[in-house]
């Protein structure tokens, strides 16, 4: 045994962790392990050392040996499905490297070429955690690209879904857009100074005509090319018969444009061509600002980026590698030792250790024996086993998920409140404008039809429309910045509206990985403490495993020892006779009906106590609970059996409340049944196992360690860390909703001054000049500052 | 003051040269990534000869 002394903390050099598993000693430098000392080692030989000036310790532990694993980029297919770009000897790929971290990250990647020489060019975008490298086909291969990357550390995340190009939510042509309007917008405010001044007597005519002209030929690009968005979003909604924001917009827009277009034209006045640029500029800048993502998350992962890209099929003996969409029923397929099964299959081999944790958010791994069915998304711990299919890849039982009615639902126009909003809106500017027509038909028919235009002007909902972009776009950064990633602004009024909150139990309330070992019996003094170390120590069940680390004994030499597969342990220890295991086998007859999660303790022929696994809450899980339930009616789902149910019952009404042993789709049913009840529902899930239910419900939040490591399709992740303020979140997105709801009440005062001036014909392009910007100015900053202060009420909770 | 055409003149056309050059960088994908390129630019040159016949 070669411990180290426990009394000096050695750090690694590469990777900066501890040396708890041994130190080793080279280069005069220390490190946690012989990953870390070859990656060191690698750069030292290519002098590039300067990876660790940049950063302290900014190395990645390795953690396990690569093997064939990369084996299947060997294959032309699958590699062509996964580069960006191949000629001749020249080919581009883009990875996600959700690893990087650090400025010694992108050193380290953007100088990959000095590691292999085929590499051409390296470049790293940080924020997307993405790399980007150009290599010479012929002298290198994908394979031997991602074996190096995976090699120092930065395994890149290749999956099924990574052939699919990402859609991205705001694209060029929408800053084009932006642009354009800004542009015109700065140079006829410039050219209509004059106007603003008043000073149109020193000013010839023919300037003022040139004047307008120029304004026009500005504004057209405007007109036609920067708020055509506008238009087609509203024409879409009329043809639902549906009315949104948009359509106000677009009609204020265009009687703005052609008004001003008739005046400059036919000489009769200037126009309003400097506020309706300024308008559609201000709205471009609100949609802007709204449209914020995080672009090194992903919100929208389906079963695919979680499967494997190929795998290794046996035709006669002999292994091939094939692309997964290839898999068809009845293949015999080996899967490796921590390998996903892709497809609904019948074990082959003689045994197998499937973890399940990615379907049903257990992590005990689960034994199966030579014909037990195997279902896709569990992954064998082990050695390699070989799998019959029996089902195809697209309808395994996990997979059927994503076929269910909640992932094929059309994207319906949402119900939002600025949409609610401005249906009367509409409505009420449409008939007013034209009560106001009508009147003025009879006073003076000369211009009817200009103070029609000037009503509908004035009415145009600039600043209704920035209200909601600004308030929940402001909510979402405070959030992000807190620890809860939105997908978008949508899901924060969602949020506000929720008044039922669904959790997972595994994973989700509590810790995935760490479980306490509680004891419960005839205290243990310090021999038996020994002994029952000494016993678990021998075995490598997790559960003997976990009994060792919590009693950290001595160990004391073993006489006899053996392992009674599905039952327990067995041992004699300084002549004594220890068991330890399942009740019904250590006590040999077991009126109770014990949990799986017990083990008991016997000693000599008699029972002292049990060994209880719980899963270990996460922290402050208690008081968030508590806080929860008196404004949230709260149910739990859990895939788990009843084991943990006495250590939630307090915070779950009754058992109704709390379904346990509970499908995925069991999920996604309970989510749709209370939905139908009038429930507006919050999923709180962390596993694939709750994709279904996380999609179907109002907001699906998905609770993760690492946010860039692993979540399914949601409509927000929630850092781990974060998680004992999801009340406070929940809050804020209430209060955000009521600034909306005040800023909406501004915005109408403004729009019921501008219509006095306007009904009465008063509107004059100083007026509107004047009262547009400052409707929308005064909006934006009331908004911001209402939602920053809301905001900084999270942060001084925590 | 005829001399107001060209000076309206000369400062659209300044206008529109910062207009195509906003688009240009648009459409260089320059606003993709906003930090990256800071970081880059403070690292030292290791070794030329190596790189430059890389590149």
């Amino acid at each position: 045994m070669s411990n180290p002394n426990p009394h000096t903390k050695a750090t690694c050099y590469h990777c900066g962790g501890p040396c708890d598993t041994g130190v080793i000693h080279a280069h005069d430098k220390t490190f946690c392990c012989e990953g870390c000392k070859m990656v060191f080692e690698l750069l030292d030989e290519n002098e590039m050392c300067a990876y660790y000036d940049l950063e302290e310790n900014p190395g990645i532990r390795i953690n396990s040996d690569l093997g064939e694993k990369y084996k299947f980029l060997d294959n032309e297919e699958v590699a062509e499905s996964l580069l960006d770009f191949h000629e001749e000897d020249v080919a581009k790929v883009t990875f996600y490297v959700p690893k990087i971290h650090c400025s010694s990250c992108i050193w380290l990647l953007e100088h990959l070429n000095r590691l292999d020489s085929s590499v051409i060019r390296s470049q790293v975008n940080f924020l997307k955690k993405e790399v980007y490298v150009t290599f010479n086909a012929e002298e290198g291969s994908l394979r031997s690209l991602v074996e190096l990357l995976a090699t120092i550390g930065y395994e890149p995340a290749i999956n099924l879904g990574s052939d699919k190009k990402k859609k991205k939510t705001i694209g060029k042509p929408f800053y084009y857009k932006l642009g354009v309007a800004g542009f015109a917008f700065g140079n006829i405010m410039l050219l209509s100074f004059p106007e603003y001044l008043s000073i149109n007597d020193i000013v010839d005519d023919q300037y003022q005509k040139l004047f307008g002209y120029l304004n026009l030929a500005l504004a057209l690009p405007v007109f036609l090319y920067s708020a055509s968005d506008y238009y087609k979003s509203a024409y879409k909604a009329l043809k639902g018969k549906f009315v949104n924001i948009d359509l106000p917009i677009s009609i204020g827009i265009i009687a703005l444009f052609l008004r001003s277009t008739t005046e400059i034209v036919t000489g009769t006045g200037v126009g309003f061509m400097d506020s309706f640029a300024m308008f559609v500029f201000l709205l471009l800048v609100g949609k802007w600002y709204q449209e914020y993502t995080y672009q090194a998350l992903s919100f929208e992962r389906d079963y695919k980026s979680y499967f494997p890209i190929a795998v290794s099929k046996i035709v006669d003996g002999a292994k091939e590698i094939i692309p997964l969409k290839n898999v068809v029923v009845g293949d015999i397929l080996e899967i490796k030792n921590k390998e996903l099964i892709p497809a609904d299959s019948v074990l082959t081999s003689d045994e197998a250790r499937i973890d399940y944790s990615f379907v049903t958010g257990e992590s005990q791994p689960v034994h199966k024996h030579k014909g037990d069915k195997l279902f896709a998304g569990g992954r064998q711990m082990g050695a390699s086993i070989e799998v019959e299919t029996i089902k195809p890849v697209s309808q395994s039982y996990l997979t059927n998920l994503w076929n269910q009615e909640a992932f094929q639902k059309a994207e319906t126009p949402i119900n939002s409140i600025v949409n609610r909003m401005s249906r009367y809106f509409t409505i009420g500017v449409l008939i007013l404008a034209t009560i106001t027509f009508v009147i003025w038909l009879f006073l003076d028919s000369s211009s009817a039809v200009q103070v029609f235009t000037s009503v509908l002007i004035v009415a145009c909902p600039c600043a209704l429309a920035l209200t909601v972009p600004f308030t929940f776009g402001n909510a979402m950064r405070i959030l992000g910045k807190n620890g809860l990633f939105l997908k978008n602004t949508d899901a924060i009024e969602k949020m506000a509206y929720s008044d039922t909150l669904i959790f997972d139990k595994t994973g989700t309330i509590t810790l995935s990985k760490n479980a306490t070992v509680v004891y419960d019996g005839e205290a243990l003094n310090d021999e038996v403490k020994r002994w029952v170390y000494s016993l678990t120590n021998q075995s490598n069940h997790p559960v003997s495993k976990a009994i060792a680390n919590s009693l950290q004994s001595d160990p004391v030499p073993i006489q006899y020892f053996e392992e009674y597969e599905g039952k327990g342990i067995e041992a004699k220890i300084d002549g004594h006779h220890l068991l330890l295991g399942k009740s019904s086998w250590v006590q040999q007859s077991d009126p109770i009906k014990a949990l799986s999660t017990e083990s008991y303790l016997a000693v000599d022929g008699k029972v002292l106590g049990k060994f209880t696994l719980q899963k270990e809450f996460r922290p402050g899980l208690n008081s968030l609970l508590t806080r929860l339930k008196e404004k949230f009616e709260m149910f739990l789902l859990s895939g788990d059996n009843e084991a943990e149910m006495e250590r939630v019952q307090p915070y779950f009404e009754d058992r109704k409340h709390m379904q346990f042993n509970q499908s995925p789709e069991d999920k996604l049913e309970f989510v749709s049944a209370l939905q139908k009840h009038g429930h507006k529902a919050v999923m709180v899930g962390d596993g694939l196992n709750d994709a279904g239910a996380l999609k179907k419900a109002d907001v699906g939040i998905a609770v993760a360690e690492d946010v860039y490591q692993f979540s399914p399709a949601c409509d927000g992740i929630l850092d781990a860390s974060s998680f004992s303020y999801l009340d406070t979140y929940l809050d804020f997105s209430k209060k955000a909703l009521r600034i909306v709801k005040i800023s909406f009440g501004i915005s109408i005062a403004y729009n019921t001054i501008g219509m006095f001036f306007a009904v009465q014909g008063l509107l004059t392009p100083i007026l509107a000049a004047i009262l547009m910007p400052l409707s929308s100015i005064t909006v934006v900053a009331f908004t911001t500052i209402a939602t920053r202060w809301a905001g900084r009420l999270i942060g001084s909770d925590q | 003051m005829s001399v107001i055409y060209i000076l309206i003149g000369i400062s659209l056309l300044a206008a529109l040269g910062f207009l195509a050059a906003f688009l240009w960088s648009i459409k260089t994908g320059q606003y993709e990534d906003d930090y990256t390129p800071g970081v880059r630019i403070l690292f030292d040159d290791i070794n030329n000869e190596k790189k430059s016949k890389n590149k």
